[in-house]
C-alpha cells in the first residue's frame, strides 16, 4: 500500500480506471500513510478522513455505474488551508480563524469536487501565506520530509511536504511571491505558479490580491498538468480572472525542447546563491541543451528591486485585506469592554508576529504622505519589472534559473531575521510582480541529500512551454523518482 | 412633501438668533443616494428595504474570507445617468478604490469606493432661488457600496450592539458639490432640485426616511461680499431637509459667534444632535484621519466606451422639461398645470396613471392641483404611499363625467377614500350616493323646497335670479346632494320663472 502512496496521479488514475484498486482502498492507503507519517511531518491542519472516505465511496459508486470519470476522480488530494471548503475548517494557519468554518467553497474546490477528487485534508502554511518556511503558522510547525531538522519552505509548506511524504497524491498551493515554487523546491516536488488570472481566486483567502495565484503541487509534471486542467479557466466570480480558454495542458507533455530558446539572466547567477544549487541548475541547463534547447543570455535589470517592491505592494494590499479580521463577524474574538478595545485585543492576540509586521508595513506604505513615495513607486517599479520580462522574452521562450538561492534551511535559522527570510524568495518574487507563470521542477540533490529546484519562467499564458520543457527535462532525469527517507 | 413648503425666512426671524449681516454661510453638499437596482453592487443579494435583519446577505456582502466583488453593470449605468444629467465629464476609464476604516457595520473594514478616478467629474446643477437662477458646480459623482446598520438594544444597560448587514453592499452614488451656496434658501433649492432630478432619472426612490437619500453638509462662514473661503466644517447625521436647514442656521450662528469673539473655526467633522438642536464634535475615535485609499486590486478598470455612454444617454428616462412639454401637447394642459404637475416626478407619475385609467386630463389635473396636492402636503406622504390610488382618483372623475355623482358628492367621496383607503366606487355604492336623475323624484324635493321657502319664491318671481341658486341649494340639501343640479335648475325655472 505504501507503493500506492508513492505513485503519481496519472498512474493512480490508470489503476482506478482499470479497477485494479478502488478509490476507497486508495483513500484508506493514504489515510494510513497519514496516520504513520504525519506525527513526524505535521503537514496538515485538518485531516478530513470521513469526508475523504465518503467522497471515495461516491467516486467508486459513480465508476461502478459506468460513468466516464475525469482524471482526478477518486484520487486523494490535499488543499492548502487558505482555500475555503464548505463545512470544513479553514484557518489560514491563524489563531484568528482557528474556528472558522466557511459556508461556501472556493471555485478551485468546486472544480475539484466536480472532478470527484477526494479531499484528504487541509494543509499547514505560514499564517495568511506570509512566510517562506511555514514556521509562521499559528497552528504548528511542519518538518521537511527529507530532513526533519529543516523547514519545508513556505508558505505552502504543508502541501509540498504532504505530497513529498506520500500523504496526498497531489495538492493545491497558493503563490504570492514564491509560495508554491520555493516549498516545491525544498521538498523535491513539482510546483507551478500559473499566470495571474488563469486560476480563479474566489475563495482563496486573500493575502495580496494582485499577486496571489493558486496552483498545483505534484510528484511530476504530468500531474501538474492534470491538476492545472482541473482548476484553470475563467470564473465569473473573480473579476480579475482572465477571459482565456485554457488548452488541455497534458497535450504539451511530449512537445520536447528542440529549438527552445532558454534565457539565462545574469542577475540569477550572482553571489548569495548556494554553490551546490548553482551547480545543479547549471547541470540542468546543460541537460536541456543536450535535449535540443539553445541558451541565450538575457537581462532583468530591475530584478534587484523586486524584493523591496514586493514588500511594499504585497503588504499594502495585505493591510487592507486583513482588516476584516476584527472579531465582529466571525473567527476569534478577544473579550473587551468596548468595540475599539475588542478590535485591538482581537488583532493583537489573533495575529502572529510576521502578519502584524506586514500589516504595519503595508499600513505605513499607504499612509497619507507616504502613498506616492512607497505604494505608487512600487507600482511603477512593477511596471519596469514587467517590461524587463517582456524584453527578455523577445530573445527567449523560457527563462531558467534556481527556484531558491539555497536548499531547505534549518528550522529556526532565519526566524529572527525577517530580511534573510525575505531573500529566500529573491528568484520567485519578480514572476508574481510581472503576473507571469513559472514552474519549479526537481533538478538534483545536495551532498546532504536535500532537493534542489530548477525554475522555468514563461510569459503570460505560457504554461504550455513550462509543461513541455519541464516534462522533457524530468523524463530525461531520475530526480523526481527519489523518495524522502520518511 | 411638506419640506417643499418649508419657509426659511420664518426661522431666521427667530429673535434668539443673532443678526447675520456681517457673515454669510458658504455651503456645499455631499449627497449619498442609494440606487434602486434590484441587486447589490458586488453580489446578487436583493436590495429590498425593511426585511428581517441579515436575511439579504451572502458570503460576498458579509465580507467572508476569500470572497471577491463582481460589479453590477446596472449600478454603473445609474451612476452614468446621474453624472450625465449633472453635466459631468465622463472619463472613458475609471476604477474603484478601497477606503480603509474600521466600523462594525463595515464587514471588510474597507469600503469599495472611488477616489482617484471617479465616474463623473466637474459638471453643474442649476437651481431656482429667490434671487434667480444659480449654478452649483459639481466636484464629482462617484460610485460606492453602502455599509450595514448597527442596531442598539433598547435596554439602556445593554453592553452590546447588533449588526444588520442587509444594506451592506447596496449601491450608492455620492454627489459632491462645490461650496457654491450661500444661504438656507440656496441649500433648500439645491436639495429639492437634486431630489427631483434623481427621481426623474429613476435611479433612486429618494426616500429620506428610509435613508435612501442622505445629505452631508460642509459649511464655513465668511464676511458677506468677500471671496476668501473660511475653514469648513463637515456635518453628518442629517436625516431630513428640515434638519439640514436647522443645521445651517445653527452652524452659521456658531461659526459667526466664534469668529466675532476672536476665535477660530476648527476644520472637523461634526454630528448633528437632533435632541439638542445643535452640532457636536465627533469623538476622536469616531474620526478616521487617513482612509489610505488605494486602487482595489479585486476589481478591474471600468471602461466606459463611447458606445456604452451613448446608449445610456439614448435611454435616459423622460426628464422634467420633456414631460412638461408632453403634458401640454399630449394632454392639452395649460402651461401652469403642466409645470405644477411635473414639479415632482412621483406626482407626475401619479397623474399619468390616473389619466391612463380615465382619459380626462384637464379634470384630473384640476383634482391633482387642488385636492390631491393639498392632501399630500397635509399628510406629508409621498404619492406612492397615498391612500387614494391613481385608479381611485380616475374613478371619481369618471363618475362625475358619467353623471353618476355630483361634484359636491365627489369631494365627499374623495375625503372618505383618502381617510379610509376605500375604493371610491364602493363608497358611492355602499352609501347610496348615486345622483338622482329621475325627474319625478327630483320634482318632489323641488316642490317641498318651494313650499318651505315662500320668501325665496317671492324674490325669484320678482326676477331676482341670484335667489335661484339659493333655492337650488335648498333642494340639494334636501336630497343630501344626490339630486342632479341640472334637472333641479330646469324644474325651478319651469315652475317659477
Ligand atoms: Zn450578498
Amino acid at each position: 500500500m505504501i507503493d500506492l502512496c508513492a505513485k503519481p496521479i496519472h498512474e493512480l488514475r490508470d489503476l482506478l480506471r482499470r479497477r485494479e484498486v478502488s478509490s476507497v482502498e486508495l483513500t484508506r492507503a493514504f489515510l494510513t500513510r497519514i496516520a504513520t507519517v504525519e506525527p513526524a511531518i505535521q503537514a496538515f491542519v485538518s485531516v478530513t478522513g470521513d469526508l475523504a472516505l465518503e467522497q471515495a465511496a461516491a467516486a467508486d459508486a459513480a465508476r461502478s455505474a459506468g460513468e466516464d470519470l475525469p482524471p482526478l476522480a477518486g484520487v486523494p488530494v490535499a488543499i492548502k488551508d487558505n482555500m475555503c471548503t464548505n463545512g470544513v475548517l479553514t484557518t489560514c494557519s491563524s489563531r484568528i480563524l482557528a474556528n472558522f468554518v466557511p459556508p461556501y467553497d472556493a471555485t478551485v474546490v468546486t472544480r475539484l469536487r466536480g472532478q470527484r477528487a477526494v479531499f484528504c485534508g487541509k494543509t499547514n502554511m505560514d499564517e495568511f501565506a506570509m512566510g517562506s518556511s511555514t514556521e509562521n503558522s499559528g497552528i504548528k510547525k511542519t518538518f521537511n520530509p527529507w530532513d526533519p531538522a529543516r523547514v519545508p519552505g513556505g508558505s505552502s509548506g504543508g502541501s509540498a511536504a504532504a505530497v513529498a511524504a506520500g500523504m496526498a497524491a497531489g495538492a493545491l498551493g497558493s503563490d504570492t511571491g514564491g509560495s508554491i515554487r520555493q516549498p516545491a523546491s525544498f521538498c523535491g516536488v513539482v510546483g507551478l505558479k500559473p499566470t495571474y488570472g488563469l486560476v480563479s481566486r474566489y475563495g482563496l483567502v486573500a493575502f495580496a490580491s494582485s499577486l496571489d495565484q493558486i496552483g498545483p503541487i505534484s510528484r511530476d509534471v504530468e500531474d501538474a498538468a492534470l491538476l492545472l486542467n482541473a482548476i484553470a479557466g475563467h470564473d465569473p466570480r473573480d473579476s480579475t480572472s482572465a477571459h482565456f480558454d485554457p488548452p488541455d495542458y497534458t497535450s504539451f507533455l511530449q512537445r520536447g525542447v528542440r529549438g527552445l530558446r532558454i534565457g539565462l539572466p545574469k542577475e540569477f547567477s550572482g553571489e548569495g546563491t548556494d554553490p551546490e544549487v548553482q551547480a545543479a541548475v547549471a547541470a540542468a541547463v546543460r541537460k536541456l541543451e543536450e535535449l535540443g534547447a539553445v541558451t541565450v543570455e538575457v537581462e532583468l535589470p530591475h530584478s534587484p528591486y523586486a524584493v523591496a517592491t514586493y514588500y511594499l505592494c504585497a503588504t499594502a494590499e495585505a493591510s487592507s485585506n486583513l482588516a476584516r479580521y476584527d472579531g465582529v463577524h466571525y473567527g476569534f474574538r478577544a473579550p473587551a469592554d468596548n468595540v475599539i478595545e475588542m478590535y485591538s485585543r482581537t488583532r493583537s492576540q489573533g495575529f502572529g508576529e510576521e502578519v502584524k509586521r506586514r500589516i504595519m508595513l503595508g499600513t505605513y506604505a499607504l499612509s497619507a504622505g507616504y502613498y506616492d513615495a512607497f505604494y505608487l513607486k512600487s507600482l511603477r517599479v512593477r511596471t519596469l519589472i514587467r517590461r524587463d520580462f517582456d524584453a527578455a522574452f523577445e530573445k527567449c521562450d523560457v527563462i531558467a534559473g534556481p527556484t531558491a538561492p539555497t536548499p531547505a534551511f534549518r528550522i529556526g535559522e532565519k526566524t529572527s531575521d525577517p530580511l534573510a527570510m525575505y531573500l529566500s524568495d529573491i528568484f520567485t518574487i519578480s514572476v508574481n510582480l510581472a503576473g507571469i507563470c513559472a514552474i519549479s521542477v526537481p533538478c538534483g540533490f545536495t551532498e546532504d541529500n536535500l532537493p534542489v529546484g530548477l525554475q522555468l519562467i514563461a510569459p503570460s499564458f505560457g504554461e504550455d512551454r513550462l509543461i513541455a520543457a519541464a516534462h522533457a527535462y524530468e523524463q530525461a532525469t531520475e530526480w523526481h523518482r527519489r523518495r524522502p527517507p520518511v | 412633501m411638506t419640506v417643499l413648503n418649508y419657509n426659511c425666512h420664518e426661522r431666521t426671524k427667530d429673535p434668539s438668533m443673532p443678526a447675520m449681516s456681517k457673515y454669510e454661510p458658504v455651503i456645499g453638499f455631499e449627497v449619498h443616494v442609494e440606487l434602486c437596482t434590484a441587486t447589490k453592487i458586488f453580489c446578487s443579494c436583493p436590495t429590498t428595504f425593511g426585511s428581517p435583519p441579515n436575511t439579504q446577505v451572502c458570503p460576498v456582502c458579509l465580507g467572508m474570507p476569500g470572497v471577491l466583488p463582481v460589479l453590477n453593470r446596472r449600478a454603473v449605468e445609474f451612476a452614468l445617468r446621474t453624472a450625465m444629467a449633472l453635466n459631468c465629464n465622463i472619463p472613458e476609464r475609471c476604477n474603484f478604490d478601497r477606503k480603509n476604516y474600521y466600523y462594525p457595520d463595515l464587514p471588510k473594514n474597507y469600503q469599495i469606493s472611488q477616489n482617484y478616478a471617479c465616474i463623473g467629474t466637474g459638471g453643474w446643477l442649476d437651481i431656482e432661488t429667490p434671487a434667480g437662477t444659480k449654478r452649483v458646480r459639481m466636484n464629482n459623482v462617484h460610485l460606492e457600496e453602502d455599509a450595514g446598520k448597527l442596531i442598539h438594544p433598547e435596554d439602556p444597560g445593554a453592553d452590546y450592539s447588533l449588526v444588520d448587514l442587509n444594506r451592506a453592499g447596496t449601491p450608492l452614488i455620492e454627489i459632491v458639490s462645490e461650496p457654491d451656496m450661500s444661504s438656507a434658501e440656496d441649500a433648500l433649492a439645491y436639495m429639492n432640485t437634486l431630489k427631483n432630478l434623481l427621481e426623474y432619472l429613476e435611479v433612486s426612490d429618494c426616500k429620506m426616511q428610509e435613508g435612501r437619500l442622505r445629505f452631508e453638509l460642509n459649511i464655513s462662514v465668511r464676511e458677506a461680499g468677500t471671496e476668501r473661503l473660511g475653514t469648513k466644517v463637515e456635518v453628518k447625521n442629517l436625516n431630513s431637509m428640515k434638519t439640514v436647514l436647522k443645521c445651517i442656521e445653527h452652524e452659521t450662528w456658531r461659526q459667526t459667534r466664534l469668529l466675532e469673539e476672536g476665535g477660530r473655526v476648527m476644520q472637523e467633522t461634526r454630528l448633528w444632535d437632533e435632541a439638542a438642536g445643535a452640532t457636536r464634535a465627533m469623538r476622536s475615535k469616531e474620526v478616521a484621519n487617513d482612509y489610505r485609499y488605494f486602487p482595489d486590486p479585486d476589481l478591474v478598470e471600468i471602461h466606459v466606451t463611447p458606445e456604452w455612454r451613448d446608449a445610456v444617454r439614448a435611454h435616459l428616462p423622460e426628464l422634467q422639461e420633456a414631460k412638461r412639454r408632453r403634458f401640454i401637447e399630449e394632454y392639452g394642459l395649460p402651461e401652469y398645470d403642466a409645470r405644477i404637475l411635473t414639479n415632482s416626478k412621483p406626482v407626475a407619475s401619479y397623474y399619468e396613471a390616473a389619466v391612463a385609467a380615465h382619459p380626462n386630463p384637464k379634470a384630473l389635473s384640476n383634482w391633482m392641483m387642488t385636492e390631491v396636492l393639498r392632501e399630500l402636503n397635509a399628510r406629508e406622504v409621498e404619492p406612492a404611499d397615498f391612500a387614494l390610488k391613481p385608479a381611485g382618483l380616475a374613478a371619481i372623475v369618471r363618475m362625475i363625467d358619467e353623471g353618476r355623482i355630483s361634484g359636491k358628492i365627489a369631494k365627499d367621496v374623495f375625503a372618505k377614500a383618502v381617510e379610509s383607503g376605500r375604493d371610491p366606487a364602493e363608497i358611492v355604492q355602499a352609501e347610496g350616493l348615486v345622483q338622482v336623475t329621475d325627474a319625478g323624484e327630483v320634482e318632489k324635493w323641488v316642490d317641498e323646497a318651494i313650499a318651505e321657502n315662500p320668501d325665496m319664491v317671492e324674490k325669484i318671481r320678482a326676477g331676482n335670479t341670484k335667489t335661484v341658486q339659493a333655492l337650488v341649494g335648498q333642494v340639494m340639501k334636501k336630497s343630501r346632494g344626490k339630486a342632479n343640479p341640472k334637472i333641479v335648475n330646469e324644474l325651478i325655472a319651469a315652475k317659477l320663472c
